[in-house]
């Protein structure tokens, strides 16, 4: 915006002139309301420049985000479909809630691409609400910090305590931890999976306690997700700690580990995993993401996408308002001001 | 109702009345908490807020703290709490004062000193020179022999001159010593607020008189609060004491006055809470459908099977938490902070200080400066608010002899100098009636001058101009009168004094020459009343004449006239007199027919003229404000030609062929619906035409159009753009007040006296001058200036950026409210419609209270334009009073902006923050951040002009957001622990947050900027020449004078005497029953004489 400085010494002459010095002056200026101001004006200049610049600007900065998010290397895998037996097809639920039934299952991943390590390993749940009210809260922080002393743990109902003792872990988030487990297996050699770390470090340092052990956890009459080892404290159960991390929207994508080791193109990954989980009664999905990443994270071209169509759309509105400017110029401050009630009205 | 007092009589009336306890309390110590907050939650939003404070307490369905609507709510009653009690402890504070202030009582005979409290009706009261009165007393005895005392009434009725009160004639002559054990009782009625009526009677029992009836008068009181002044002492008994005084009871805590931003901002939220309602409900249905359908197969939420039995009601109430923010808590808080530094700009504004007497302008009602912008009708006072209200003698004409013609000044005259030293009796004659018809007292100070305290400025000025004239009115002791003639002193004793009325129109006194003990009637008024009554022979074409001559020039004139009485004449009259002053029943109509028996065969000495001179910038300021779209009424008590000649030279009507002047009049009801009819008529046809057409009604007239054609003269008054209301009374003023209110108007009410503190009152904003008539119409008005001139300044200037001001902050904090209400209703889609708050309690009570209430705080300082094109371009008011910056639609615009706003934050945030990134913190922060962002830009790009304290404000917001957070984010304990860190370090972070910037804002401008320059408004356009530099000027004249009034009409100042006639004649041409109607002896004779040549008495009639 073209500024103007307008000062107080454009007014005209006060008719008493007091004078003030120094830092009262300012005040004095406050109280008057003649502090100096700048008067920002929207001139074709001005506007038409701003457009041009920003569309410089978004452009190139969609085209090296598109360009960071295609270099990532993402295999995506859905699953839960697939390793359902055949003569469970028609009734999954049945096969997911006996337990007798064998739940591990093979899925074969060609890689497209090479893939350089780190290569992080996700499990992306579809159509699961973790942001649910009664879900996002069903926890207790400071149980999870400080163990069993927080026995005060309305807000875990109902997984707060199962056979008149309280649970460590409570609440549903904790009761409904992901079980499925996954081993990768290249040609001959299972593919060495990292799983330490996958946690944010400060989650595991003051979010969860290190003296802190599972108790009672999953002994209910109803069983939900995984189970803990109760000899390893909290602030290491780190696929808890993951899971803890509520998902904003309904569908997310959950570090499972990571594989520290390149992928050549053409290699054929088998991947051994426990279908665990049930998903099948709500109809929500499950996948499995390898993916490498990039300064920008993982791979998604929405942001790109986004820059380049914001950026495109203000090249043109600066076409257009040349264009405008140029047939339709309009002398500023000259027209015809006319103060009837009907002209200001209409 | 009538009261009856027993004087001196220790027990009796204790029970009966009230003791003199002055209590202005609106609380007590008991009562503070429960009163106030039942006052509080009268109001419709704090009822609001307090139930979601108290649904909030409900853990099962509260989605975020409830200490997040406690705080706030609980920091807005404290502080409007204390600032009440802080009033009522004050008020508390005063009265302590008062009531314990000790006054002299009769108690069991024996004077002694109580508290002002412990005075009963019915105690002897003593009061020393100087001292308060406590309660209204009936006096009974003073130090002065005749019974005369003498007070001041300003904290009454503001006016600062001294009054004479007397004690009854039943009183007269009672000793000193007896006046303790006095017994008797006073009839008068109950205590009513009217300071000007006291009728009543008192009886004294032996031994004082026979069993005679005396009759009372408001002269024969003095009031609470009256000072008692160059009298020793005085006594009185006490006949309403406490509250029950008749200031107590016109006393009272007027009306909050609500302004039509208000209104409209009140209509705005209820549209809001509607909505609110309806997405309440909507949500709320989806929601327990989803919970039905879905929720209960999703096994990880573990839904009961059965609930409660209000389980569908829960979603619902947690989404109407949820929304809750919708209709912004800090808005009121905002608004009354603003609106305070709106009433302090105006008392601090030095251009509005008057430099005569070093008054600032100040606003005594805070609340209501957005008004000012808005103001549609103008209604002013005549005398005193477009005049100076200081009358100064000019010339006169003395039995058909002008003089002053050519100098402009009768004083400097030098035939009169000459014809006075000479000792013309006429003029000598002349002179007399000017020093001693009148009621001033004149008072020798310390150092010899002499002082006179006139109720009436004219008298002022005809006694002032007498003694330049070397007729020196010296003393005046009880009832002779000392005069100074050419160093020799003639004594006169004044028998009666025939008052003054509005009906009467003139006042006389009788007097008697000491010397040679004959008996003269002297009398001043207006020329219609003395006209009737000069004697057969007398030539009175020189005196209309004169009279019409000086009516020309705007003076007001009165005529002297002078008849010697014969002794017997005298005697009998003085008989029928004193019977008509003690009539209980229509006194003052008898008392008037008495009079007219006397005032007759007057033999006319002369005309004086007195000028009172227009302010200062009155013109000017009446054109700007008229340019500006308001509509000027003149209402005055004032005659009609004085008030036409005045509203001329103050531009406030165009004379021929540009104006024209109707009026409408009549003395029954079918002259004055005829009239009327007429008058609407030609109004409707000239309606289009850019002619300045302005009605005229007199008193009469308007009393009968007001009751029987209210519809016709209301119709009259919507299609007029000025109006002259001449002899109207205090009443009527109101009256007029109340039905433009019920046309919708906004009425701005200007006055200075006390006959117009009910218009004051009234009207939406009463402005008060600080004149000289005293400071009663100022304290009663809402804002009180110096001088009529500061008008302008106080309309166009604070007025009007008040209103851009209040009308950009309350639909601002409208929309960001509704932004993130957006966001959280978006988010609801994707979180299952189970009512899950995006944003923890810490960020949404901070983005209310802090993030988002401080920049928008400074825009007070905002200017569209500066004022100096404002007072260029005072047309541009318009967009005020039409209210184009608040209204629905506007709102409707703040209203997309804020659902497009929340769109482009959700949709960008939940897709950039998608899959492996979607983690619940880190998502509310970047749609926090995005929200914050969009804010800084928003109000930059809305603001007009910025100051450092709008960058600091604005920029240092958004820093502060930052700091903040990193705050919060390096507290382990808190729910955002490493976020705000996690997040400033990511590189999506930041190209998420120039996204939504580059995306919200893109559009806004582009929008903004095509408006702006291809379909500019009016203020735009004055923006860009304004801005722009060099165009402005060619504006000024390029622009089409609306109603640029000529300016033949010269002011007031008397330096060409040209008859105008020609100028003014055309004016009533449309009023051909104008005629002259003299004599007849009905109270409302006044109303009917149109005469042309009738001129003022104006300030006397201000009485009425």
């Amino acid at each position: 915006m073209e500024m103007e400085r307008a000062s107080t010494s454009a007014a005209p002459v006060r008719p008493r002139e007091v004078p003030i010095e120094g830092k009262s002056n300012v005040f004095h200026q406050f109280k008057q309301q003649q502090l100096p101001a700048c008067k920002p004006i929207l001139t074709p200049a001005w506007v038409i420049t701003t457009y041009l610049f920003m569309g410089a600007f978004f452009i190139p900065v969609g085209l090296v985000t598109v360009r960071s998010s295609r270099s990532v290397v993402e295999l995506v895998d859905r699953y839960d479909i697939k390793c359902v037996p055949d003569a469970f097809k028609s009734d999954k639920l049945r096969y997911i809630k006996d337990s007798s039934i064998p739940k591990n299952c093979s899925l074969f991943l060609k890689v497209y691409k090479h893939m350089k390590a780190p290569i992080y390993i996700y499990y992306q749940l579809d159509n699961y609400y973790q942001n649910h009210r009664r879900y996002v809260k069903n926890r207790n922080d400071q149980q999870l910090l400080h163990g069993l002393k927080y026995n005060d743990s309305s807000s875990c109902k109902p997984e707060q305590s199962s056979n008149g003792l309280p649970v460590v872990p409570c609440g549903l988030i904790a009761w409904s931890l992901f079980n499925d487990t996954y081993k990768f297996i290249r040609g001959r050699s299972e593919l060495k999976v990292n799983r330490k770390n996958i946690a944010w470090k400060s989650d595991r340092d003051h979010k969860f306690g290190k003296h802190v052990y599972p108790f009672n956890f999953q002994n209910g009459t109803l069983i939900g997700g995984g189970r803990l080892d109760p000899s390893i404290p909290l602030s290491d159960q780190e696929d808890l700690i993951v899971w803890m991390r509520t998902a904003a929207l309904p569908s997310f994508r959950k570090l499972y580990g990571r594989i520290e080791e390149d992928l050549d193109a053409d290699d054929v990954i088998v991947v051994k995993l426990m279908n665990n989980y049930n998903t099948y009664s709500f109809g929500g999905k499950k996948k499995l993401v390898l993916s490498t990443s990039s300064w920008l994270g993982g791979k998604n071209d929405f942001i790109g996408a986004a820059y380049i169509v914001v950026g495109s759309v203000c090249l043109l509105v600066a076409i257009v308002f040349i264009l405008l400017h140029i047939k339709c110029s309009r002398p500023y401050g000259e027209m015809h001001l006319s103060w009837n009630k009907k002209a200001i009205s209409s | 109702m009538k009261r009856y007092v027993c004087i001196n009589d220790d027990e009796s009336s204790h029970d009966l009345y009230c003791d003199n306890r002055i209590s202005n309390r609106k609380y007590t110590l008991l009562n503070f908490l429960p009163k106030n907050l039942w006052e509080q939650f009268s109001r419709f939003m704090n009822q609001y807020f307090l139930l979601i404070a108290c649904l909030q307490l409900w853990p099962l369905i509260t989605p975020v703290n409830p200490a997040s609507t406690w705080g706030p709510l609980i920091f807005i009653f404290a502080v409007s709490a204390t600032k009440e009690a802080w009033d009522d402890y004050n008020r508390y504070l005063s009265d302590k004062k008062a009531n314990e202030k000790e006054v002299w009582v009769v108690r069991q005979g024996i004077r002694k000193l109580v508290q002002a409290q412990d005075v009963h009706v019915g105690n002897i009261v003593w009061i020393r020179e100087n001292d308060e009165v406590p309660c209204d007393l009936v006096l009974i005895g003073t130090s002065d022999p005749q019974g005369v005392c003498y007070i001041e009434t300003a904290a009454l009725d503001g006016e600062t001159d001294l009054k004479t009160r007397v004690i009854p004639s039943a009183c007269v002559g009672i000793d000193y010593e007896l006046l303790h054990k006095i017994k008797g009782v006073i009839e008068c009625p109950s205590a009513d607020k009217d300071i000007r009526r006291f009728d009543g009677n008192v009886r004294l029992f032996p031994p004082f008189l026979d069993n005679d009836v005396c009759p009372l008068t408001i002269k024969n009181t003095i009031l609470q609060s009256c000072y008692l002044r160059n009298t020793e002492w005085a006594c009185g008994v006490a006949v309403y004491t406490g509250n029950e005084t008749k200031l107590g009871m016109s006393r009272g805590i007027p009306e909050p006055k609500l302004t039509a931003m208000d209104a409209m901002i009140d209509k705005l939220t209820g549209a809001i809470f509607v909505f609110q309602i309806v997405v309440v409900i909507v949500l709320g249905i989806a929601g327990n459908v989803w919970k039905d359908t879905e929720a209960r197969k999703q096994w990880y939420v573990e839904y009961p099977k059965e609930g409660p039995w209000f389980e569908l009601l829960v979603i619902p109430l947690r989404f109407e938490l949820l929304c809750s923010i919708m209709i912004p808590i800090s808005i009121k808080v905002s608004l009354d902070l603003v609106k305070s530094l709106y009433a302090k700009f105006i008392d601090w504004d030095n251009q509005m200080i008057d430099q005569e007497s070093g008054t600032p302008a100040h606003a005594t009602n805070t609340a209501i400066s957005e008004d000012l912008g808005q103001v549609e009708y103008i209604l002013t006072d005549k005398t005193g608010t477009l005049t100076e209200n200081k009358m100064i003698f000019r010339r006169c004409c003395i039995n058909g002899v002008f003089y002053g013609n050519e100098s402009g000044d009768a004083l400097k005259d030098v035939e009169l100098l000459d014809a006075v030293s000479s000792g013309s009796p006429d003029v000598i004659r002349f002179l007399t009636v000017m020093a001693i018809c009148n009621t001033v007292i004149p008072i020798r100070s310390k150092s010899g001058d002499i002082l006179y305290k006139a109720q009436s400025q004219d008298e002022d000025a005809l006694v002032r101009a007498a003694a330049r004239l070397h007729m020196i009115f010296v003393n005046k002791n009880a009832n002779i009168l000392e005069i100074k003639f050419n160093a020799s002193t003639i004594q006169y004793e004044v028998l009666e004094t025939l008052e003054f009325t509005s009906d009467r129109k003139r006042m006389s006194v009788v007097v008697k020459d000491c010397q040679n003990g004959k008996i003269f009637l002297l009398t001043k008024g207006a020329d219609e009343s003395i006209l009737p009554h000069a004697c057969a022979g007398q030539q009175t074409r020189a005196v209309i004449e004169a009279v019409e001559h000086y009516a020309q020039l705007g003076l007001r004139t009165l005529c002297l006239a002078w008849r010697e009485l014969r002794e017997d004449e005298y005697r009998e009259w003085s008989l029928l007199f004193k019977e008509a002053s003690s009539t209980l029943v229509d006194r003052e109509w008898r008392i008037a027919d008495v009079c007219q028996r006397l005032e007759h065969d007057l033999e006319i000495l002369g005309v004086t003229a007195i000028e009172d001179r227009l302010q200062d910038g009155v013109p000017e300021t009446i054109e700007t404000l008229r340019k500006a779209g308001i509509n000027f009424w003149m209402l005055t008590g004032d005659k009609q030609n004085t008030a036409i000649q005045i509203a001329l030279s103050c531009n406030f009507i165009s004379p021929e062929p540009k104006g024209q002047l109707l009026s409408i009049d009549g003395k029954t009801k079918d002259e004055v619906r005829t009239s009327l009819e007429r008058v609407l008529l030609t109004m409707r046809i000239t309606v289009s035409e850019p002619k300045d057409v302005a009605f005229v009604v007199d008193g009469w007239a308007l009393e009968i159009a007001l009751t029987y054609y209210r519809k016709a003269f209301t119709e009259l008054a919507i299609l007029s753009r000025t109006a002259i209301c001449c002899r109207v009374t205090p009443s009527q003023k109101a009256q007029l007040v109340e039905l433009l209110r019920s046309c919708d108007y906004r009425i701005l009410a200007i006055g200075d006296g006390g006959n117009d503190v009910r218009m004051i009152q009234q009207a939406d904003i009463g402005v008060g001058i600080s004149g000289r008539e005293g400071l009663q119409a100022a304290r009663a008005a809402d804002y009180s200036i110096g001088k009529f001139r500061f008008l302008k300044r106080l309309i166009l200037v604070h007025g009007r950026y008040s209103y851009n001001r209040t009308a950009f902050l309350s639909q601002y904090s409208f929309y960001k409210s509704l932004l993130i209400c957006f966001i959280q209703i978006f988010f609801s889609f994707i979180s299952g419609v189970s009512g899950t708050s995006l944003f923890n309690s810490v960020s949404l009570m901070a983005y209310n209270v802090f993030y988002t209430s401080i920049p928008v705080l400074v825009s007070v300082l905002d200017k569209d334009l500066s004022e100096e094109t404002v007072m260029q371009h005072p047309q541009i008011l318009f967009y005020c009073q039409a209210g184009r910056l608040l209204n629905p639609s506007t709102f409707a615009g703040w209203f997309g902006r804020s659902l497009f706003h929340a769109i482009v934050v959700f949709v960008i945030s939940i897709h950039a923050y998608a899959y492996e990134k979607s983690e619940m913190e880190e998502v509310s922060m970047v749609a926090l951040s995005g929200c914050i962002w969009l804010q800084a830009f928003v109000v930059t790009l809305e603001t007009n002009s910025i100051t450092i304290l709008q960058y600091i404000a604005i920029w240092g917001n958004l820093v502060a957001f930052y700091v903040i957070n990193w705050i919060f984010s390096a507290l382990p304990s808190s729910g955002m622990y490493t976020i705000m860190f996690r997040l400033c370090r990511q590189p999506s972070y930041w190209t998420t947050v120039f996204l939504i910037v580059g995306a919200g804002m893109g559009p806004i401008l582009a929008l903004k900027y095509f408006r702006y320059t291809y379909r500019p408004s009016k203020i735009n356009i004055l923006q860009q020449a304004e801005r722009m530099g060099g165009p402005i000027l060619s504006i000024g004249s390029i622009e089409p004078q609306a109603r640029s009034l000529e300016k033949d009409v010269s002011p007031l100042s008397i330096t060409q005497p040209k008859n105008r006639n020609p100028v003014f004649e055309p004016l009533l041409s449309d009023s051909p029953n104008t005629r002259r109607s003299f004599g007849s002896g009905t109270p409302f004779d006044f109303f009917q004489s149109q005469s042309r040549l009738s001129l003022s008495y104006t300030r006397n009639c201000k009485n009425n």
